[in-house]
Order: structure tokens, then C-alpha cells, then sequence
């Protein structure tokens, strides 16, 4: 296809947009029916030229069309077909045409399915989405242009940034972005409540299913960052603090505690003013991310490209949407009713606390990644806050945090029985000091903080198993009734306790593979054998080979326990011809939960390799745990209660059929 | 409890957690941050010995010296003076003599210096920007010379 219908699509997409922004809005404020019932069609049309645009870019790659001087850029004719096409979003202006592309398919949705939004809400929605449209078409048209054409076009392209040529980018950059752009929703929703200056417990039951859709993105965007980052850099790392992980981060904690207090607003009519500022502050995080890895004041392996004209642009989206959404709060917060009181041992007491410590977490998190940045600007002083920073704040900060998980869903609405609770919770209790003492006889001195976190993520995942168990009675009635019970249950509560095991879990991967985790540097000739973290590892051989886009050292390791011998792992070095640039590809073989890794340095002058390896135990708890958490908010998504809020238009708001069993 | 009783409740809590976070944060930043020095600084600043620092510039031509394990020893240099780096460990993939690299580790002596990590680029157009902004400072920087301008990344040994 043309690259100019590309180009031209995303004209119209921005002219489309503009419309968007404005017809609804106007429509909501007059009472202008036609105004307001154009939105959906205005919100579909954005999404089909933006997809139209975004298929043109990627036919361009795909067909390496190097007039293009993206593609030229970024791309090589010699690329397997699957990196050609996520190659589409491995640079500045196509991962920001995916960004938009997300956003249309977003405010589409809500166009197709918001059909029994009262139709205010729903225009002045669209709206908002509409003007957030209009920022990033106009940035990507007047900044950052993906089809800008070369003349004459050169026959071969640049390739791809080696570090990219992943199955990783094909998975990581889309869910992240659905996760960034999924809370713009519900920064919609947030905005157009403000503009009415009314909101109620419906509001938060139509806005919960998208802040949990976005987290549950977001979720399996972040881990899935993070074991790319694993693999692939070779250096057996998952978490750097690095201010690009940071910025994905920020969201993510606010928008946890957007999905807790939303359940409050729901269910008691309490903290809104508190749920749309979090609903407002969660997308300005993400917009915050954006800008920071996309403006090129964070150095990185995410910014792609400097160019001041585009940190300034996005600067200018930002203060306009924060500034503008933040001053409309100011304005209108007070004028929204206050409803709902409890006492402070409740089940909204113990989600109040869960709010304010994870906001709290998100700012320390925040300080730490733009510390640098302002007093740079202020003072010209070059600092560093590395992981020392975070871990001891972030880390201090969620410990209560998670060891009040358990206590939450125990707690009644309104007024709670916290003696009641953590009599509940005794057997759970009891066997996390079991597995923390285990911890503690198995590791013999060290740290005090391994087994408080293992015994911790026990009692996190057993107060989950304790929480459904409760619910359905096992152990005070038949185990038949219980069963039949446990099945009906909401699936918002089995989602809740299904995620909260998955933070447990998570915690369990973190605390054990840092803490036990063994390290060997060594230089290795073949045929020589090195200990590492109970294996014993045999250099075999060492054999080069050929790929479609690089040349390779492939080094081929026997790994033996006690003799025996349990397989081989194949780790090597890479050599892409069309940068000359050599990537690190980490040999990984895991064994239950825990992973053995081995990653080649350079030649030594001695005729051996320097050999890097790592034993980590229970790593992948990590990321299973993310999957859990997210399986969680699956799962939350699907409660009837939700579905019944949202989708079908003939049925009209059907006030909260609430399943008889609801908490 | 009264509804005003409540709400002290609810907002004292919420200072008090407000209280605790700020108090970490600032604890903390008093605690970890690490500065970024030129050479150049190093020589003329005459800081401490142990103090923990990033240093960056560009690695001297002829100065890395690899023995049979891994134990490297390099010069980072910005044109107005130099500091020799001890470093154990596998050095990022693009670590090459005349390149920029940014180490960080506690100073051992007036000019010489123990890393724990490594950070070169990622790219071969990428420059760490702090090296860039040592190297224009010290004249040595032309715009376009090492690839062009700059932007960093890592790639690092992170322990």
C-alpha cells in the first residue's frame, strides 16, 4: 500500500478527532440529542483511519519498503517476517502510532458497548477520549511522522537494534500500552463526571471493569518487561529501578489502588472525590511514562530518539491534560456528595489504608525517578538514586501493606471484627512463621528479612485459601453445600483472592531469589567444569554458527547434580552483520520453579571464554505470580455484577442486580 | 464514634502514613544517592577515598588490560585526566577501547577507582549523556564524531 494513505488516514483521524472532542461535549452541554449521539460514530471512525494508517506502516515493513525512511531505519530486508512486523513498534514514531492505535481501539470499545451509559455521561466521555486523540495524532503528524519518504530510496536498510530482534517486543509493547492507555478511560470517565459535577455508586461499577482491564494489562505488561530484561541482556537481572521501569511502575501502583477504592464507591457510595482523583492521577502517571521514556530526558534503551521539538510537544500534552484535569478537580471535587460512613476497623478502613499506602509508594517512587532530573535542572548536579533508594522506601512501604492483605476481605462493610479476623487467620498465620523458621534453619545466619518475607508470602497466600474458604463454610457445613458454595461465590471474590495469592507468590519468587541466588564469574576452557548453586556445569564445546541476520558463538554446557547427568544448556554471543553489534542471548533451563542461567562474556587472552552463571531459585514465582495477579483481575472482570452494568443496550441500567451472595 | 470523630481518625491516619513516607524518603535520599563525576572533577575536587561516585568518560585506547579470569583494569579518560578502574566481572557487550562508558564503585585512591559495575552503550550511535556533557566540558566532544549525538543506555554488569 501507499505510505501517503498512511499519512492521509492519520489526517483524518486527527480532523476526526477534533470533531470528537468538540460535538459531544457541546451536545452534553446543550442538551442537544444529535450533538451527543454522534460520539460513537465519531469514536469509531477515529479507530478505523488510525488502524488504517497503523496497517499501512506495518505492510510498509513488512514488504521493506525503504523509500519509507522508518523502515529504512529500522528494518532489513534479511529480518525474519516476525521481527519486520513488530519492528513496526520498535522505534519513536510507530511505538507512538501503536500508542494511538491502542487509544482508538479504546474509545471504540467504549462506543460499541457503552450503550446503556446515560447518554451525558457517555458524550461527555467520548469527549475527553476525543481530545486525547486529537494530542497524539497532532504529536505523531507534526513530530513524529511515521511515513516521511526517502529519495532516492537506498537499497538496504539499517536493521533493527539487535537488542529488539525479540519475541519480547512482539508481546511486551502492546500489553504495556493497553495497560498506559486503558486507564485514559477511565481518566474519561473521571473528567466527564467533573464536567457534569455528578457522580454515583453506577459511575464506579461502569468505570471498575476498565481500571481492572487496564491493570490486568499493565500487570502482564510490567512482568513481561521484566523477563524480557532477563533474558536478554545477560545479566540475570529482572528489576533495575530503572526510571523506565519506573514510569510503568508509578501507574500501576496507583491504578491498584484505583480497583481497591473503586470497590468502595460501588458498594458503600464513600470516597469518591478520592477514586476520580486516582482515576485522573493513574492516567497521568501513564502520560508521565510516556513522556520520560518517549521525550529523550531519560537515557535509556527505551528512547529511541532525541529531538527537543518532541519533548516539548509531549511537555505541552502533559501540563494541558494533568494541569487541565487536575484544575477541574479543584473546581468540582467539593461540589460532589459525600456519602457512606464507617468506622476505621472496616473493610473500607482496612482499603483506605491500602490506598494510602500504595499512593504513598507511588510518590516515593516518583521522587526517587525525578530527583534527578529537577535538581540537574536546578543545580547542574549529576546524581544517581539507584535501587538502595527504592527498595528501602518502596519495600518499607509495602510491607504493611502486604501483611494487611490477608485482614482486608476478612473485615466486614462498615463496622469490622478485627479479634474475629485474626482468629480466622491463626492457622494461616501460624504456618507462615513455620515456612519463616524453615527459611530461617535452611539459609542458618543471614539476613533477618528472608524468612520475615517468606513466612509473609505464606500467610499472604494461605490468607487467600482462608478467605474463599470462609466464604464458602468448609469445615462448618457439608462439604457438598460448602462446595456447591464455593462455586457460587462472585467471581469478583474468587478474582480478589486468586490475585492476592498471586502477590504472595510473587513475593515468595522476589524474596527467594534474591536472597539465595549464586553467582559464578569464571574463565572456562572447554572441557573445563565449574559448581554452580548445586550443579556442576561442563563447558562441551564450543561451536559457531549461522542465522538469517547474524553470525554466532554458541557455547553448549552438560549440567550434571551429583554425578548424574540432567541435560545441557546452549547460551551464546551474537554478532548482527548490519550493525556490527554484538548481543548477549543467556542460556536458561529451568528445573520446577527455579532456572539455571548462563550468559558467555569475551575471549580472554588465555584461549578461554568468561563464563557467567547463576543459579536462581524460585525465579519464576515472579512472573507466575504477575500472571496469577492478572488471572485475578480476569476473573473480577468476568462477575456477573460487572457485565450486567455494562454491555447489552436494550437493557437500561438495570439498578445493581446483585447476586444474592454478594459480600 | 461521631462522624467528625471519623474523620480525625481517617485524616490523622492519613498524615501519620503521609508523615512516615516522607520521613523514608528523605532518610533515604540522604543515603543512596550517588553523585556523577568527571575525571577531570576527580583530580581537581581531590574527593575522598571510599566515597561512592559514578565516573564517566571514554575508555583510554591501549589501556584495558584483561588478566586470564576476570579481572579487567581500564582507564577512563575525558582528555584532561584520567583514573584507572579495577573491575571483576564480564564487561557489557559494547565496552571497547575509545568508546564512553560510565562506571560506578567507591574511589581506592586519589585517581583510581574500584567498579562494581559497568555501563556502556547499547547502540553503537548511543553515548551516555553525562559522558557528553564531561567531554564538551573538557573540549574533547565533536558533535557527530563518536556517531552521532548522543543518547545513553546501559548495559551493564548489575549485581
Amino acid at each position: 500500500m501507499n505510505p501517503e494513505i498512511g499519512h492521509y488516514a492519520l489526517v483524518l483521524a486527527l480532523a476526526v478527532a477534533l470533531l470528537q472532542t468538540v460535538l459531544p461535549i457541546w451536545g452534553a452541554r446543550t442538551n442537544d440529542d444529535a450533538l451527543m449521539r454522534v460520539g460513537p460514530s465519531l469514536a469509531l471512525a477515529f479507530c478505523g483511519f488510525v488502524a488504517l494508517s497503523f496497517a499501512v506502516l506495518v505492510t510498509a515493513y513488512v514488504q521493506s519498503d525503504f523509500s519509507v525512511l522508518n523502515v529504512v531505519e529500522n528494518s532489513h530486508s534479511m529480518k525474519p517476517l516476525l521481527f519486520k512486523i513488530t519492528g513496526t513498534w520498535g522505534n519513536h514514531e510507530g511505538s507512538m502510532l501503536l500508542w494511538a492505535l491502542v487509544l482508538a481501539i479504546f474509545g471504540g470499545t467504549v462506543a460499541l458497548f457503552g450503550g446503556n451509559l446515560p447518554a451525558r455521561l457517555k458524550a461527555n466521555v467520548l469527549g475527553v477520549q476525543g481530545s486525547i486523540g486529537v494530542a497524539f495524532t497532532a504529536f505523531l503528524l507534526l513530530t513524529s511522522n511515521p511515513f516521511t519518504r526517502v529519495i532516492p530510496a537506498p537499497a538496504e536498510g539499517h536493521d533493527l537494534n539487535p537488542v529488539l530482534q525479540d519475541i519480547g517486543l512482539a508481546i511486551h509493547p502492546p500489553l504495556l500500552y493497553l495497560g498506559y492507555v486503558g486507564f485514559s478511560v477511565t481518566f474519561s470517565f473521571a473528567v466527564a463526571a467533573l464536567i457534569d459535577g455528578r457522580i454515583d455508586a453506577a459511575w464506579a461499577r461502569w468505570v471498575r471493569p476498565w481500571a481492572l482491564g487496564a491493570w490486568g494489562f499493565l500487570t502482564l505488561g510490567i512482568a513481561m518487561g521484566s523477563y524480557w530484561a532477563y533474558y536478554e541482556l545477560g545479566w540475570g537481572g529482572w528489576w533495575f529501578w530503572d526510571p523506565v521501569e519506573n514510569a510503568s511502575l508509578m501507574p500501576w501502583l496507583a491504578g491498584t489502588a484505583l480497583i481497591h477504592s473503586a470497590v468502595v464507591m460501588e458498594k458503600r457510595d464513600a470516597l469518591k472525590v478520592w477514586t476520580v482523583l486516582l482515576a485522573v492521577l493513574a492516567f497521568s502517571l501513564s502520560l508521565l511514562g510516556t513522556f520520560l521514556v518517549r521525550s529523550g530526558v531519560l537515557t535509556s534503551v527505551h528512547a529511541f530518539a532525541t529531538d527537543p521539538t518532541r519533548g516539548v510537544f509531549i511537555l505541552a500534552i502533559l501540563i494541558f491534560f494533568i494541569g487541565g484535569s487536575l484544575t477541574l478537580f479543584a473546581a468540582r471535587a467539593g461540589s460532589l456528595r459525600q456519602g457512606g460512613i464507617f468506622a476505621p476497623i472496616s473493610r473500607e478502613g482496612a482499603l483506605v489504608l491500602n490506598n494510602l499506602l500504595l499512593t504513598a509508594a507511588a510518590a516515593a517512587v516518583f521522587v526517587g525517578t525525578l530527583y534527578p532530573l529537577a535538581l540537574e535542572a536546578v543545580t547542574g548536579e549529576k546524581i544517581t538514586v539507584g535501587p538502595p533508594y527504592f527498595n528501602l522506601t518502596v519495600g518499607a512501604l509495602m510491607l504493611p501493606v502486604t501483611f494487611a492483605m490477608p485482614f482486608g476481605p476478612l473485615l466486614a462493610w462498615k463496622r469490622g471484627d478485627l479479634a474475629g479476623a485474626a482468629q480466622r487467620l491463626m492457622l494461616a498465620f501460624f504456618l507462615g512463621l513455620v515456612a519463616a523458621g524453615v527459611a530461617a534453619y535452611a539459609q542458618g545466619g543471614g539476613p533477618a528479612l528472608t524468612p520475615i518475607g517468606i513466612g509473609l508470602a505464606a500467610f499472604v497466600v494461605l490468607g487467600a485459601v482462608v478467605d474463599v474458604a470462609e466464604r464458602a463454610g468448609i469445615g462448618r457445613v457439608p462439604a457438598a453445600t460448602a462446595f456447591a458454595r464455593f462455586r457460587g461465590l462472585p467471581r469478583a471474590a474468587h478474582g480478589a483472592a486468586l490475585a492476592h495469592a498471586g502477590v504472595g507468590i510473587c513475593l515468595l519468587g522476589i524474596v527467594a531469589e534474591t536472597s539465595w541466588n549464586s553467582e559464578t564469574i569464571i574463565g572456562a576452557k572447554v572441557g573445563d567444569r565449574f559448581p554452580v548453586g548445586g550443579y556442576e556445569l561442563t563447558l562441551a564445546r564450543l561451536e559457531p554458527r549461522t542465522g538469517p541476520n547474524y553470525r554466532e558463538l554458541v557455547g553448549v554446557f552438560d549440567i550434571s547434580r551429583g554425578g548424574a547427568s540432567v541435560g545441557s544448556i546452549e547460551s551464546s554471543k551474537r554478532l548482527f552483520t548490519a550493525r556490527n553489534m554484538p548481543t548477549t542471548e543467556a542460556g536458561i533451563r529451568t528445573f520446577g520453579f527455579s532456572q539455571l542461567y548462563v550468559s558467555l562474556g569475551d575471549e580472554l587472552p588465555g584461549g578461554g571464554l568468561a563464563i557467567r552463571a547463576y543459579w536462581k531459585p524460585l525465579v519464576t514465582l515472579i512472573w507466575i505470580g504477575a500472571i496469577i495477579m492478572a488471572l485475578g483481575g480476569v476473573f473480577s472482570l468476568s462477575d456477573r455484577r460487572l457485565r450486567v452494568g455494562a454491555p447489552k443496550p436494550a437493557r437500561k441500567a438495570v439498578p445493581a442486580a446483585k447476586p444474592v451472595a454478594a459480600e | 464514634m461521631t462522624r467528625k470523630g471519623r474523620r480525625l481518625v481517617l485524616i490523622s491516619s492519613a498524615l501519620g502514613v503521609l508523615a512516615i513516607a516522607a520521613g523514608l524518603v528523605l532518610f533515604a535520599l540522604n543515603d543512596t544517592i550517588v553523585f556523577f563525576r568527571s575525571p577531570s572533577e576527580i583530580a581537581t575536587e581531590h574527593t575522598a577515598p571510599g566515597t561512592r561516585l559514578r565516573i564517566g568518560g571514554l575508555v583510554k585506547d591501549g589501556s584495558v588490560v584483561k588478566s586470564d579470569n576476570v579481572h579487567v583494569r581500564f582507564a577512563i579518560t575525558d582528555g584532561g585526566a584520567e583514573v584507572e578502574v579495577a573491575y571483576v566481572g564480564i564487561l557489557p557487550d559494547l565496552f571497547r577501547e575509545g568508546q564512553g562508558v560510565i562506571a560506578e564503585g567507591r574511589l581506592t585512591g586519589p585517581m583510581s577507582f574500584a567498579a562494581d559495575s559497568v555501563l556502556a552503550k547499547h547502540d553503537e550511535k548511543y553515548m551516555p549523556r553525562e559522558v557528553v556533557d564531561a567531554l564538551k566540558k573538557q573540549g574533547v566532544w565533536q558533535e557527530g564524531a563518536n556517531g552521532a549525538p548522543v543518547k545513553a543506555s546501559q548495559g551493564s554488569s548489575v549485581q
